[in-house]
């Protein structure tokens, strides 16, 4: 299983890279490579050049603005797993993070690269979507600000031009002493999630529920906010009763059927999942 | 910035040593260090980022040589299993309790498994049976079952806690 | 575990002599083989299940720069006697159209099978070629599924068929009518098992080369079987024997996917002889989805009649057995299936009708346990059925049948498929199960399964026994020469592939010439060092293998002690050997293995110190057609989430008679694979394809196999009854610890849920398909 030719170019600043996206016919960028260079060897892709961004520190960085935290596209998914500042803000991203592939892939794999291959079981696409994630994509044009509800065109496909390249997302963190809980299941430690739940709540001083955010990853071609679930959270005392409520909108989610996953299975178990998901994160909530 | 599409030379160290080799763009790292630099220690077992039998170690951190390019180790550090002994030398602690444990059977697999072991153990002080079961998950061996490489990893721990190298 | 006993002996866990080499990254592989000047090549593989082919056109593909060329079945013409395989254990009675062709090129059967083949300079240009190859194909009707294919009217997998069935035969004995009509319990049940391939990490592999100055024909093989591939390539390439040689490198596993031999490595050696260069062909992961043998689906339709003290009156049914597009190697899998399922019990009346068919998918063969583990999975599915019906003790219901010890040998009513009478020679099964059960702490049980339930979770307990015959014959060859240079070396037609054979045998020879095993240098599988052998399959080399170098050893002994003798002029009681040398005692009397050897290759003019053949070398072929029963007993414990189906194995136990064991912590390490493997079949390989014979599974991410956190705590326990067959006392190990794991397993996840009314008879268990068998799927039952 070899990869086909293509050409490769290395380019030292942004700039550069975007130069080439647009300059070049059939170019694509290469980030970790834990996707892409797997579908070359198994020849499911012929990019004719690719764009390696891997060298481009101004892509690598995770940077605490306040109110948001910009993780530029190229960081390392290890970078995220290690970092403190992610496991104090960005909790439920971290928790995530643990499920990506095994450690040689967060070795090398990019929060951008996963961003863009936008696998419906893939981890990361899941928490930007729980979390309102703000994309920063850039071309020779400028740069323009992507919401990640907007972000997935179709399965595995991503709302950007031929020559647009995705430079950093945007995560705004939730109020400190959050509830959240990420929930997965996989066949084997690793694999790809058959479902993935992402919580994140908050509770007044009364108790009750006033933000909430509930997604689903893996039940169909791109992530899935359970707004039904959201709304009957929102106001409530988040009870046994409601979070069955909440949990029993999945099913009511479409979901995708292949030749090993049947779609009834994984509304199944997102239901299920949303639950326990949802019992953990209100644990986890500092009043 | 030029594109690439014809071999080139890659320049890095592999296991201490200043090597150099041809690759065009599309070679991966594991036929380059196999084919190349004549380090037929790595093997490859899918060549799709499953079996682990490509890990190799670039600049500290593991990585499956099948999912990079030659290119992309251009002045790296990279380590093999080749560089886990000297010739001619004594096994390292990894390898002396992996014979000491039989958790090798063909070995077709181990060289990987070693790789991300040898991370392990240099990066975390004292891991446990879970964190090393953690590790072997990016690994597949259809030989041992698993349970005399954990063994051999703890009595590795445990040696290196006494003041071996790991 | 087993401790580690640095040092000589037999019945030792002396360690092993392969690691220094494998762990330093240095053994030798197929691929790593250095080869000058070597091109590559790539098949072209059928993308269609089953269809003609109408053009194939290469002229792209030639045309590309780095390519030698492109060869279909038409440009080997000259170089091969034959367009089809020779049919792998020939003795079969088969039709003479049922093997593989070497390269297709007017109908394909299945997706994989190899239409043409490209030679470049690089795998890399070798692949670019290939995908430029255009194949015309003018679809044909596709049969996927082994019970669609049975049907008198389906169509044929090959249109050089008439019909999909290959075989169809009932084994029988005993009055089984009369048994099923006057029963007091009959138990019905349909059974699903399947099994998918051997995925040794390292894959197939040929390297070929004609040595020109004296014009032989060298090939390397990732193989099980050199001297077969041997015989094999001089028949087909006409090449003669005494200029052909096969050289078996590292192999890294096999599994039963390399005891084959492939049109693969027929082709590449033609190749290499045609164009009179090196030509490798290392297979990458998806061919060997697509094109290396597996194991399939087997569908059971079984009755058990039993009397109310739950002792077996009788076993019968049918069986569709999915065999592929071709028979490149007999059919044993279903006759080892049909002829076991009775196992370690007594089963007065039997009757199975076995339909062996086509379908267009990948040929069927051997993977390790060969068919025992789905023969096993239906019978003890069906002793815990009886045990349920009869409210008994599972344990006791298998107690009451298993055969007592004052019944071995026991000869079973069947047949082997060369007409040889199965008899187990030995073992004592109810003393098995009963270790079993002691060390398995079921008095605990309890405690544990209320502790998974305080944690959500439902635990279930299972077992399962099994028996298989080990020590295939007829025979295994070993040569033992002690070189004029000191080196005492050990020549076998036995395989290794990861099982430590090299170390086995060194220990066995070893302690006669009073030298470590790190001193014995054991070289396998090259023909050229010794002329007949069968190679690694059927766990039979520690058997056969084993007490051929023991012999050796012990013959050669005696004449290195009669030569030392002779020349020092004492008598041979009072010499030993030790550290290289023949010596008396207080060494005295002294003289070094390789004085003695190069005095026995003789000068000219001067009589041998011996009046014998010359050398210090012997020759044992070890004969035995009787094979020795391995029983194993295995108890495992599982935990359910019953909202999810998520199966975790908590425990795993295996006791296994294995006879007297050579090495302790080899043969447990054999054991602890062999579970694991099983475990794979029990919840994870499924080989699935769909309704146009397209494979479903052909990467490691949709395939799924076992890894560390999945593993429980595997104990192994040894429990021998030594075999009188062999000297040693020896049994096989190998496949034996596979052949019980998915009975076991799917028992416990049963009995986790038997409250819930769920009843499997199914492997593999796929969560999905428990969370559907709890009702969670609102669904009717699928139709499979």
């Amino acid at each position: 299983m070899k990869a086909p030719s293509f050409q490769y170019v290395l380019p030292q600043t942004l700039e550069e890279a975007l130069r080439a996206v647009h300059e070049m016919e059939g170019a694509r960028i290469l980030a970790g490579g834990q996707s892409l260079l797997a579908m070359l060897n198994m020849r499911f892709a012929f990019p004719e050049v690719l764009v390696d961004i891997g060298r481009i520190g101004q892509l690598s960085h995770i940077t605490d603005h306040g109110e948001s935290i910009e993780i530029g596209a190229a960081t390392r998914q290890r970078d995220i797993e290690f970092s403190d500042l992610i496991a104090r803000r960005l909790p439920v991203l971290r928790e995530a993070i643990l499920h990506v592939g095994h450690r040689q892939t967060r070795n090398r794999g990019t929060v951008g690269g996963s961003l863009c291959q936008l696998d419906p079981s893939a981890e990361i696409p899941t928490i930007a979507m729980a979390m309102d994630a703000t994309l920063t994509a850039a071309s020779v044009r400028g740069q323009r600000q992507i919401q990640m509800a907007d972000f997935p065109a179709g399965y595995m496909t991503p709302s950007l031009e031929p020559d647009e390249m995705l430079v950093a997302v945007h995560l705004r963190p939730w109020a400190r002493g959050h509830g959240y809980a990420f929930e997965e299941y996989a066949r084997r430690h690793g694999d790809f999630a058959i479902v993935a739940v992402a919580v994140l709540i908050e509770l007044d001083e009364q108790g009750v529920v006033d933000r909430v955010s509930m997604t689903l990853g893996g039940i169909s071609s791109m992530p899935v906010r359970v707004s039904a679930a959201e709304r009957l959270l929102l106001g409530s005392r988040a009870q046994a009763a409601d979070l069955k409520a909440a949990a029993a909108c999945c099913r009511t989610v479409e979901a995708s059927s292949d030749s090993h996953v049947q779609g009834w299975y994984r509304q199944h178990l997102a239901q299920v999942l949303c639950e326990r998901a949802l019992k953990r994160a209100l644990a986890r909530v500092e009043r | 910035m030029k594109a690439i599409d014809k071999p080139s030379t890659v320049t890095l160290h592999v296991n201490g040593q200043p090597r150099c080799g041809q690759a065009e763009p599309r070679l991966h790292l594991g036929d380059f260090l196999r084919n190349e630099l004549g380090l037929t220690g790595t093997h490859l077992g899918c060549e799709h980022g499953v079996c682990g039998a490509c890990t190799v170690l670039v600049d500290g951190v593991s990585s499956r040589s099948c999912l990079m390019l030659a290119v992309q180790a251009e002045g790296a550090q990279v380590r093999t299993v080749e560089g886990l002994a000297q010739v001619d030398g004594p096994l390292g602690v990894l390898q002396q309790a992996f014979h000491d444990s039989h958790a090798l059977q063909c070995g077709f697999c181990t060289p990987g498994i070693l790789m991300s072991l040898t991370e392990l153990l240099e990066t975390h002080p004292a891991p446990d049976e879970a964190a090393i079961r953690d590790v072997l998950s990016g690994h597949l061996c259809r030989c041992t079952g698993y349970q005399n490489i954990v063994a051999a990893a703890l009595k590795a721990v445990a040696a290196v806690q006494r003041g071996g190298q790991p | 575990m087993t401790a580690n006993h640095p040092g000589s002996g037999i019945w030792q866990s002396a360690p092993r002599v392969e690691d220094d080499q494998l762990l330093r990254g240095q053994a030798q592989f197929l691929d790593d083989v250095p080869m000058d000047d070597a091109c590559h090549a790539c098949f072209v593989r059928s993308a269609q299940a089953h269809a003609r082919i109408v053009s194939v056109d290469t002229t792209q593909a030639r045309g590309i720069p780095g390519v030698v060329g492109v060869f279909v079945k038409q440009d080997l013409f000259g170089e091969l006697t034959s367009w089809r395989m020779p049919l792998g254990f020939a003795l079969a009675a088969l039709p003479e159209n049922t093997t593989p062709f070497v390269l297709v090129d007017h109908e394909v059967a299945f997706v994989g099978e190899a239409i043409a083949v490209v030679v470049a300079s690089s795998r890399h240009v070798a692949e670019d070629a290939a995908s430029r190859v255009q194949v015309h194909y003018e679809p044909l009707p596709v049969v996927a599924n082994c019970r669609d294919a049975v049907r008198p009217d389906s169509p044929t997998v090959r249109t050089e068929l008439s019909s999909n069935v290959l075989q169809r035969y009932t084994l029988a004995y005993g009055s089984v009518d009369e048994e099923f009509a006057k029963a007091s319990v009959l138990i019905s049940e349909d059974f699903w098992a399947h099994r998918g391939g051997g995925h040794p990490m390292e894959g197939r592999g040929v390297l070929a080369k004609v040595e020109k100055s004296t014009g032989t024909l060298m090939v390397w093989s990732s193989t099980q079987m050199a001297h077969e591939l041997h015989y094999t390539l001089a028949l087909m390439l006409g090449q003669p024997e005494e200029r052909l040689r096969v050289i078996t490198p590292e192999v890294g596993g096999g599994f039963g996917a390399k005891f084959m031999i492939y049109p693969e490595e027929v082709v590449i050696p033609a190749l290499a002889r045609k164009l009179g260069r090196p030509v490798k062909w290392v297979e990458d992961r998806r061919e060997h989805f697509i094109s290396a043998v597996q194991e399939r689906d087997q569908y059971w339709s079984v009755q058990l009649a039993a009397d109310r003290e739950g002792k077996i009156r009788g076993l019968r049914g049918t069986l569709i057995h999915d065999h592929g597009a071709y028979t490149p190697q007999g059919t044993n899998v279903p006759y080892n299936a049909a002829s076991s399922i009775t196992g370690p019990y007594i089963v007065p009346s039997y009757g199975l009708d076995v339909s062996v068919v086509h379908t267009n998918k990948v040929p069927v063969a051997t993977i390790r346990g060969a068919g025992y583990p789905q023969a096993a999975f239906v019978m003890e599915r069906l002793m815990d059925r009886l045990a349920r019906e009869l409210g008994l003790d599972p344990v006791e219901c298998r107690q009451r049948n298993l055969i007592p010890a004052d019944k071995i040998p026991y000869v079973k009513p069947l047949k082997s498929r060369a007409g040889l009478p199965l008899t187990i020679d030995s073992g004592d099964f109810p003393a098995l199960q009963a270790r079993a059960v002691e060390a398995s702490d079921r008095p605990g049980f309890a405690a544990r399964r209320q502790a998974s339930e305080s944690r959500g979770r439902l635990r279930g307990w299972g077992m399962a026994n099994s028996v298989k015959p080990t020590g295939r014959g007829p025979y295994e060859s070993v040569r033992l020469k002690i070189q004029p240079s000191g080196t005492v070396a050990v020549y076998t037609g036995a395989l290794a592939m990861g099982q430590g054979l090299k170390t086995t045998l060194a220990q066995l020879c070893a302690p006669h010439f009073g030298l470590l095993p790190q001193a014995i240098e054991v070289l396998a599988g090259d023909t050229a060092m010794i002329g007949y052998g069968h190679g690694g399959f059927a766990s039979r080399q520690a058997i056969m293998a084993g007490n051929a170098v023991s012999q050796a050893a012990r013959k050669l002994r005696e004449k290195v002690l009669k030569v030392a003798a002779a020349v020092l002029g004492v008598d041979a009681s009072v010499l030993q050997l030790s550290q290289g040398e023949a010596h008396s005692l207080d060494f005295s009397h002294r003289i070094s293995l390789a004085r003695l050897s190069m005095l026995m290759k003789g000068v000219p003019g001067y009589t041998l110190p011996l009046v014998d053949d010359p050398g210090l070398e012997e020759t044992v072929h070890f004969h035995c057609d009787a094979q020795t029963y391995a029983g194993a007993c295995h108890l495992c414990e599982v935990e359910v989430d019953p909202e999810i189906g998520h199966i975790e194995v908590q425990r795993y136990l295996a006791v296994q008679d294995s006879g007297n064991i050579i090495n302790p912590q080899l043969a447990e390490g054999q054991v602890v694979g062999g579970v694991v493997h099983g475990l794979g079949n029990a919840l994870f390989e499924h080989m699935a394809y769909d309704e146009q014979g397209q494979p479903l599974n052909t990467t490691f991410g949709d395939y799924l196999l076992p890894t560390a956190p999945e593993v429980p705590p595997i104990q192994v326990i040894f429990a021998p009854s030594p075999t009188t067959l062999n000297e040693l006392g020896i049994k096989g190990v190998g496949e034996c610890s596979t052949i019980a794991v998915p009975a076991a397993v799917v028992g416990a996840v049963e009995d986790a849920l038997w409250s819930r009314g769920v009843r499997i008879s199914e492997f593999p268990l796929t969560p999905m398909r428990v969370a559907e068998l709890i009702g969670h799927s609102r669904a009717s039952e699928k139709n499979r």
